[in-house]
């Protein structure tokens, strides 16, 4: 489902991505393994059309994803879900509407929304806390405002780039095991993470990379440095 | 589904507007001040010229005649200098009229009075008064009755007295009215340019959100058009407030102009003008607000 044919990324004479080739495939959990600056998240950012590939290809659903137009684009996002270490949500709306702008974007009606986020956000643990603002949730809350949007729309896939990067070991497990749930349900998951303890807990696959290429790539593979 | 779009778009504008009271507090203050330099300046342009115009009708030629001239021919005279373009009113003073007129400015002068009665005959020439449209044409009618033809009944014409008034009248209006439109000029961009750069400041403040929006998978639109209506909302309530706010203002400052300028009444042409300049006030706050917006959001739609 996923696709990266000999990829590389090179901003302004440095190398980011160097060579990559790897396949992901439906309802796969990945995690992403490395250093800061590895090229984790540029290996994330090429897949969601955010930045170009300096050479190679990148397939999501048998699409070169740099092949479609930037108008276009906002249809490929709507196709994956995206989760990040700083949550990135709207700080002047609620979680309920945080979770309804994914809804409202992709054209939902107003039923369909009323009907879909409270759902949503009972399933991610935050039921009671619909009408809250970003900044009165800690931040597990928010983790799981941003992966109740992330999953607004079905997504075939959730990229999910070092989710627990500002989360207490609590609070990350947490939200490791609601990614590990949404995989089960049938949702392709690739975990972006530097994060030892839970690479090695998880025994699932490991991509691991190091100065822009994949130096490790092994099922149940272990954080090894 | 457009209508449903287009709402959400008014709506989210709207919401980002309110909630973030305080950000739009600071711009709609900064728009406020930068609309009412326009206003002002157009008052202040408005009012230049009704100076100018003012000043203009107290200018006139006065044409004296001999004091044995016919009252028929001076009528001839008058007649056809009301032909001429340049013209724009003509009274006639009979030697009857300068008498009265000149009783009525010296009544509590009983010297003068006496010394004129101890004349056996009225002294006072008739004349005409004329008035041009423009300060500039005295020069051409001042020529036009110093014609051969006219030298046998016309004593004198009282341009050459007032020729340097007139002149530097002249000289001050088109002063006036060319520093006005320069001053206004530049201040005008520049509370443009202060009230642009405030919608950018407060617009980048969101570059974060335009991302997680992008990120989101929202079109160019749906992230562009709620600001495009919060930068309009803008506009909107700070020419409402610039439009009450120049009531008091101008209440407070109209003594103090009619005071030296007289016949100016400044709040009395605004409201007779209200309207005009809710529609100048209001339009150009919108298109600065509006404008702003979508210059600052097209920066970070790009990446």
């Amino acid at each position: 489902m996923i696709i990266y044919q000999n990829v590389s990324k090179i901003y302004d004479g440095c190398v980011a991505l160097e060579g990559v080739n790897t396949e992901i495939k439906p309802q796969e959990f990945v995690s992403i393994a490395g250093p800061s600056g590895s090229g984790k998240s540029t290996f994330l950012k090429l897949l969601i059309g955010e930045e170009k590939p300096t050479k190679g290809k990148v397939f999501l659903d048998k699409q070169n994803v740099h092949l479609i137009k930037d108008k276009d684009l906002p249809k490929l996002r709507r196709k994956i879900g995206m989760v990040f270490q700083d949550f990135r949500l709207l700080s002047d709306r609620t979680a309920y509407e945080n979770v309804a702008f994914a809804m409202e974007v992709g054209g939902s009606t107003n039923k369909e929304i009323e009907q879909d986020v409270p759902q949503l956000l009972e399933l991610v643990g935050l039921g009671s806390k619909v009408n809250q603002f970003p900044h009165q949730l800690s931040g597990g809350e928010k983790q799981r405002v941003a992966i109740a949007r992330a999953l607004i729309h079905r997504p075939s896939v959730i990229l999910a780039d070092e989710p627990t990067g500002n989360l207490d070991l609590l609070n990350s497990w947490d939200i490791i095991r609601l990614l590990l749930k949404i995989n089960e349900l049938g949702t392709t998951i690739v975990l972006a993470t530097h994060d030892r303890e839970i690479i090695n807990n998880l025994s699932r696959r490991v991509v691991t990379f190091d100065k822009g290429r994949i130096i490790r790539d092994e099922e149940k593979g272990r954080y090894i440095f | 589904m457009i209508k449903t779009t287009l709402t959400r778009i008014l709506k989210s504008g709207w919401q980002s507007f309110w909630r973030n009271y305080w950000l739009s507090t600071a711009t709609v203050a900064v728009m406020t001040l930068a609309l009412m330099v326009v206003a002002g300046l157009s008052i202040f342009n408005v009012m230049t010229q009704e100076v100018v115009s003012i000043l203009e009708g107290k200018v006139d030629v006065s044409v004296y005649f001999h004091n044995d001239a016919e009252e028929a021919k001076i009528i001839q005279v008058k007649e056809e200098l009301q032909e001429l373009d340049e013209v724009k009113s003509i009274e006639y003073i009979s030697k009857e009229d300068a008498l009265a007129q000149f009783q009525e400015r010296h009544k509590d002068d009983p010297m003068i009075l006496q010394s004129l009665q101890e004349l056996d005959q009225n002294p006072l020439e008739a004349s005409l008064n004329v008035k041009a449209n423009f300060a500039s044409q005295y020069e051409s009618l001042a020529n036009y009755l110093s014609q051969d033809r006219f030298q046998g009944i016309i004593d004198k014409i009282n341009y050459k007295q007032n020729k340097e008034i007139i002149s530097r009248l002249n000289r001050m209006t088109a002063s006036i009215q060319k520093t006005g439109w320069g001053i206004s000029l530049v201040l005008a961009l520049l509370a443009v340019l202060v009230s642009f750069n405030t919608v950018r400041l407060t617009m980048f403040n969101w570059r974060d959100e335009i991302s997680v929006m992008r990120l989101v998978g929202a079109g160019n639109w749906f992230i562009r058009g709620p600001f495009l209506v919060e930068g309009i909302i803008y506009g909107i309530v700070a020419g409402a407030i610039t439009l009450i706010l120049l009531f008091p203002i101008l209440y407070i400052l109209t003594p103090k102009v009619s005071s030296f300028l007289p016949g100016i009444n400044l709040i009395e042409f605004y409201q007779a003008n209200f309207l005009q300049y809710s529609v100048l006030i209001i339009g150009v706050g919108v298109i600065i607000g509006g404008v702003s917006s979508l210059i600052a959001v097209r920066r970070y739609l790009k990446a």
